[in-house]
């Protein structure tokens, strides 16, 4: 039968991780449809329409949809699930809230943040945070995948699916969406950027984090942080990488200030290349990095940004 | 209102994991057990909600080995005033721990449950969201600030691009994210006080749920191993280092 891939996107733009879910699915050899849910997202559906290995796309539009919230976005699956053997999601928050709702409903378990297909119902997946790696076989019937979209690679290439409007289930009512405070930033996203900086606790305050945009400016990297950062109050949520937060996988990652915690390596560190800037030299964060600087970053970062604009950056 | 906690067994988030030489999981052997972080969050989320009037009971439920009991007694000392322990061999799915916690729910009729958003062995984050579904109720996942209203909560949510705020209608399902709460130590006095509090013993056939897994674990193996590289001197060693490697 089929596949159907849930679309992760803001309404406008189709965000990077539906095409590595794609990918993905492509893997378990059945043909792929993707679900754009939401509202006013015409331009989301001719996005997901181009991606390569994609046969339909299903548009259902309402304004309970908007925000992907769980309950609605599972009545909608549900009712489309007959005509699937296998529903996937990127393991981003929304994917994560609306898929295990669906598998519980269906009676069969989720395969959540699968890293590669080994077989169209085998799956490797991270457990322990990441510190040892699960290959899961599923039961036949239905499968309830959810994909880190670091284990795949968006295919090349401009596919021509045909776009097909469907009508949503009505809103179960039980819930709403009330608001939201989003970072704003001129920035690529942590989980899309090919590079990223990165800082820790060794910051020491939310405002040195402003060394950091200015070698991101430079570079077009995004900002992060790790977990430690992010509970002393120095930056919000949505910059924490790590297990809990997010996984991310770019061409250059530099870690400034972060010690390596398991949680945060578990995050980064199947980054192409890591560079690492501490003062410790026995910080747990060097074992993993391809370039390490035992510096105070205080010194290092504005010699290194000295640097970049001298090279032209 | 009677608040729904259930309670983890999972190795210490400090210790560091071995994978068996046979690659037929992790080594438990002598390896300290705490409660799931995610779930301290979710006890003692429900706990002030209690202190605060606005729960009447706080049950906290362990599905698992005889000695998760253990980690019900670590709730019952933050403050949880009951336990049940559904007691199982080897691994549980989510899907029936959500079927066992279901079954307890319409026993028990709370208002709240409050799971963690994972927990940190298996890290599949999916049991808060298929008990909601399980019941018909709402959730709200990834809790980074609870407001109880009438007949309704307003949850604060961790998301990818920052926050969001949904309300739910009661009951409901909350599952707990890092930032909630800062879990308290449980005192002497209380631990001593938590052993005199009831834990009622329980296995899933009592809830009518077959609990034998439904996906097949082939292998479980090492992560692939990054060799440390080089150190440099300066900061201008590094960028021309980045530059050489084409990295920027």
């Amino acid at each position: 039968m089929t596949s159907l891939v849930i679309a992760e996107h803001d309404n406008k733009v189709l965000k990077d991780a539906t095409a590595k879910t794609v990918s993905a699915a492509t893997q378990l050899g059945a043909p792929v449809h993707v679900l754009v849910a939401g509202d006013g997202c015409d331009a989301v559906g001719q996005a997901a329409a181009k991606l390569p290995g994609v046969e339909k796309v299903l548009v259902a539009e309402a304004p309970y949809l908007a925000k992907m919230v769980a309950e609605p976005m599972a009545a909608l699956i549900l009712g489309l699930a007959g005509n699937y053997d296998a529903i996937l999601a990127p393991t981003t928050t929304s994917g994560k809230n609306y898929m295990p709702r669906v598998a519980a409903k269906l009676d069969v378990p989720q395969i959540s943040e699968i890293l590669a297909v080994e077989s169209p119902d085998t799956f490797r997946r991270p457990i322990y945070a990441g510190n040892a790696i699960q290959t899961v076989q599923a039961a036949p019937g239905k499968k309830i995948i959810t994909v880190r979209t670091t284990g795949f690679k968006a295919a090349d290439g401009t596919g021509t699916a045909t776009i097909e409007k469907i009508t949503p289930p009505a809103d179960p009512g039980i819930s709403k969406f009330v608001g939201e405070e989003l970072s704003k930033s001129e920035r690529p996203e942590l989980t899309s950027a090919k590079i990223i900086i990165s800082g820790g606790r060794g910051m020491q305050s939310g405002d040195n984090f402003h060394l950091l945009d200015k070698i991101a400016d430079k570079l077009h990297a995004a900002v992060g942080a790790s977990r430690a950062a992010v509970d002393a109050g120095f930056v919000p949520n949505d910059y924490q990488v790590g297990q809990t937060g997010k996984v991310v996988a770019p061409e250059l990652y530099i870690a400034v200030g972060i010690s390596g915690a398991i949680q945060h390596l578990a995050g980064m560190k199947d980054s192409k290349i890591i560079a690492a800037i501490n003062k410790d030299e026995e910080a747990p964060i060097f074992q993993v990095a391809d370039f390490g600087l035992v510096a105070d970053l205080f010194k290092a970062i504005p010699e290194m940004d000295q640097e970049l604009t001298k090279l032209g950056y | 209102m009677k608040v729904l906690v259930p309670v983890k067994r999972v190795i210490d988030y400090n210790v560091k994991v071995r994978v068996k030489a046979d690659q037929t999981g992790v080594d438990l052997a002598n390896v300290k057990m705490s409660m799931n972080p995610f779930d301290e969050i979710s006890v003692e989320e429900a706990v002030r909600l209690r202190e605060k009037g606005k729960a009447t009971e706080v049950i906290a439920v362990s599905i698992g080995p005889q000695a998760a009991q253990e980690t019900i007694r670590t709730a019952l000392a933050m403050g949880a005033d009951r336990g049940i322990l559904v007691k199982t061999d080897g691994d549980v799915e989510p899907l029936a721990v959500a079927k066992i916690l279901k079954a307890i729910c319409e026993a028990e009729q709370p208002g709240l449950a409050i799971l963690g958003k994972q927990a940190i062995d298996d890290d599949s984050n999916q049991t808060g969201q298929m008990l909601a579904a399980l019941l018909g109720w709402p959730q709200a996942t990834f809790a980074h600030k609870l407001e109880l209203r009438d007949g309704t909560a307003q949850v604060e949510r961790e998301i990818d691009g920052g926050l969001q705020t949904v309300e739910i209608k009661l009951p409901a399902v909350m599952t707990t994210d890092l930032r909630l709460n800062e879990p308290r130590y449980a005192s002497l006095p209380n631990i001593m006080k938590a052993k005199k509090k009831p834990i009622d013993e329980k296995t899933p056939a009592d809830y009518g749920v077959d609990v034998t897994p439904r996906l097949k674990v082939l292998k479980v193996s090492e992560p692939a191993k990054r060799q440390a590289g080089v150190k440099v001197k300066t900061a201008a060693e590094l960028v021309d280092k980045l530059k050489e490697a084409g990295a920027i």
